[in-house]
């Protein structure tokens, strides 16, 4: 892809955009359409266009595949630890009521932190498989 | 304030570990960590079994939410037991592991697959049939031989289109009634049970989990995916799997259907009695003509789920508590054959018959516990395989039906046949020329084993624990929704 020069700039234009989308509906998913796992797919979708554009090791110097796979287990342990921080509190598994001392806050608070660990870990995979697939054929990372 | 949230640890502190294993990144800590957490569960099994033996019926809202708005988890004696015999096997399973995971699958994946054991673990504690079946396409794929990877991608196929069915019957009980909790389904199904949809969702719901389960003739995808798949999975996915199936099946029967309503209205049984005693004979003869001993066991395995299924269907006290009792007691049967397996394989690198020619010298205490196992799977007084079959043919006799309990003392016969082939093999044939110099299996793969073969023979003795239990846990179900 080094000649397309057109595809080159209008990527690293339109990227950032990309990115900050995917946060926008990360984060504005508890009052508009949204969650964790669209935004967690346009997020990623920023760093496979980079990908493909730019080649393989481009992306992965920016995301090295390590720290991508650590990434995939922190969204789990996050949603998993917030259900248990509700435990800990005295309520009940995945009672998010409980985390602040209003209920309506604790919820909103409870759920944010979710979605963020479901985003974090579906950009993650998103990745992960988008490394596998361009990587084949390659030695084994 | 640890005994309230019981339920809850049960399924959080396997899908907990599974993340931190993938962080460890190191075959032994990841071991050491799946090991703990699956010790944790079962310790967390047996401490719910008791309480629900001392109170009852223990409800669980998750997010703490009421039912039937929110999701609850509740745990009877029926899942409670279910429960026990999927984090006692893991647990038994997990110590095995190490030497045999170190011999089957590369070093650098080896965190990976514990991770995606744990997930498995936690779908199969928390009846969430995605999770597990998910993470056991995974497992099954990791096998060493090539064809492992068509063997997974056969049961993705098949489990996806079981799961898919089963989705449809719950959309359109949903459609129905409104609700997805299951004792408000039970209550609200009467109103309308006589329509086309409620028949239509009884269909697709059993059949879908028949899938999963490899009730015959479900189960193509099930001898293949045993036989490629690592003997550590294959061992506890023969175990546990299809029983946590069998469970869900006893639950869409005769909790969310109730039994007048399944057995009288829509006669389930009179397609699922033939096709369960199909099971037994066709599956069993299939057994008999295997070369390769994991694809005969899963034969095997096939044939012991139409006595489960058997069992259900006869729709009595005595044949519920037949088929829960048979899930515990092949659970151990199986278990301990897979693991026995095991040694062989990660001594011998191979598990087809003709290599296994006097095995039993050279390998003594493996093929010992081959042959206990053996006896228990054929039925053989004081193993655990006889008492299954023991309540199964009272339960015939009850309904007058002596013609099943003649089909099943003559699937017993083909076991022997097939058991037979192996001892044979290993005992009564010289080893052939220029075979490999193998010796016993290390110690901690011999211990699990001799472990659940030796829980064979206890619990074809004293068999207050699982009889008395299955029986409660069948009177709950036939009770109606409770």
């Amino acid at each position: 892809m080094r000649h397309h020069l057109v595809l080159r700039v209008v990527a690293k234009l339109l990227i950032p955009f990309i990115l900050i989308f995917g946060l926008y509906v990360q984060f504005h998913g508890d009052y508009g359409p949204g969650g964790g796992f669209q935004a967690g797919v346009i997020f990623a979708a920023g760093f496979i266009l980079y990908g493909l554009i730019f080649g393989l090791d481009k992306v992965q110097k920016v995301a090295p595949p390590a720290w991508i796979r650590v990434l995939v287990a922190a969204g789990v342990l996050l949603f998993a630890g917030v259900g248990v921080a509700g435990m800990l509190l005295g309520g009940n598994y995945l009672d998010y009521g409980v985390l602040r001392h209003d209920p309506v806050h604790g919820q909103h608070l409870g759920i944010l932190l979710i979605e963020f660990g479901v985003g974090t870990t579906v950009a993650a995979v998103m990745i992960t498989i988008f490394y596998n697939f361009a990587g084949r054929g390659r030695e084994d990372r | 304030m640890i005994a309230e949230h019981l339920p809850a640890l049960q399924v959080v502190i396997p899908l907990l570990a599974a993340p931190v294993c993938v962080l460890l990144r190191r075959p032994g800590p990841a071991w050491a960590l799946a090991t703990a957490a699956s010790w944790a569960a079962f310790g967390v099994a047996v401490l719910l079994l008791i309480a629900v033996l001392e109170q009852g019926v223990l409800s669980y809202h998750l997010g703490g939410w009421e039912p039937p708005w929110g999701i609850e988890y509740r745990v009877d004696l029926a899942n409670a037991f279910v429960l026990l015999i999927v984090a006692a096997i893991s647990a038994v399973v997990l110590p095995f592991a190490r030497r045999s995971v170190a011999a089957e699958i590369p070093e650098e994946k080896a965190y990976l697959f514990y991770s995606m054991y744990l997930l498995c673990l936690t779908g199969l504690l928390g009846i969430a049939a995605t999770v597990s079946s998910l993470s056991s396409y995974v497992l099954i794929s990791l096998g060493k031989d090539r064809r492992a990877l068509t063997a997974a991608f056969q049961y993705l196929i098949m489990g996806t289109i079981g799961a898919t069915f089963y989705l449809l019957g719950i959309g359109l009980l949903y459609a129905m009634t409104g609700t997805l909790n299951m004792a408000d389904l039970a209550q609200r199904l009467p109103a309308v049970s006589d329509t086309r949809t409620v028949h239509a969702a009884f269909a697709f719901l059993v059949i879908g989990i028949g899938v999963k389960a490899a009730v015959f003739p479900l189960h193509l995808w099930l001898p293949n995916a045993y036989c490629y798949a690592p003997s550590v999975v294959t061992a506890f996915l023969a175990a546990t799997a299809t029983k946590v199936s069998i469970y869900v099946v006893l639950r869409i029967v005769f909790t969310i259907f109730g039994p007048a309503y399944s057995f009288e209205v829509i006669e389930a049984d009179l397609v699922m009695i033939p096709l369960a005693l199909a099971a037994m004979l066709l599956a069993s003869t299939t057994a008999i003509f295997q070369n390769n001993v994991k694809r005969l066991l899963a034969y095997s395995s096939v044939a012991q789920i139409g006595y489960m299924v058997l069992g259900i269907s006869l729709g009595s006290v005595t044949g519920v508590t037949a088929g829960i009792v048979h899930l515990f007691n092949h659970a151990m049967i199986k278990g301990g054959l897979f693991l026995a397996l095991g040694c062989v394989f990660v001594t011998l690198g191979s598990v087809q018959l003709r290599d296994m020619a006097g095995l039993g010298r050279r390998m003594p205490w493996t093929m010992a516990a081959f042959v206990i196992g053996g006896l228990s799977l054929i039925g053989v007084p004081a193993t655990t395989g006889f008492i299954s079959k023991w309540v199964l043919v009272q339960a015939t006799l009850e309904r007058g039906q002596w013609f099943f309990a003649v089909l099943i003392l003559a699937s017993s016969l083909l076991a022997l046949v097939y058991v037979w082939r192996v001892v044979e093999a290993a005992y009564f044939r010289p080893a052939p020329e220029g075979a490999a110099e193998v010796s016993e299996a290390p110690l901690a793969m011999l211990i699990p084993t001799w472990l659940l073969i030796l829980a064979n023979v206890y619990f074809g003795v004293d068999t207050s624990l699982t009889l008395g239990v299955a029986r409660r846990g069948a009177e709950t179900l036939l009770g109606g929704a409770a």
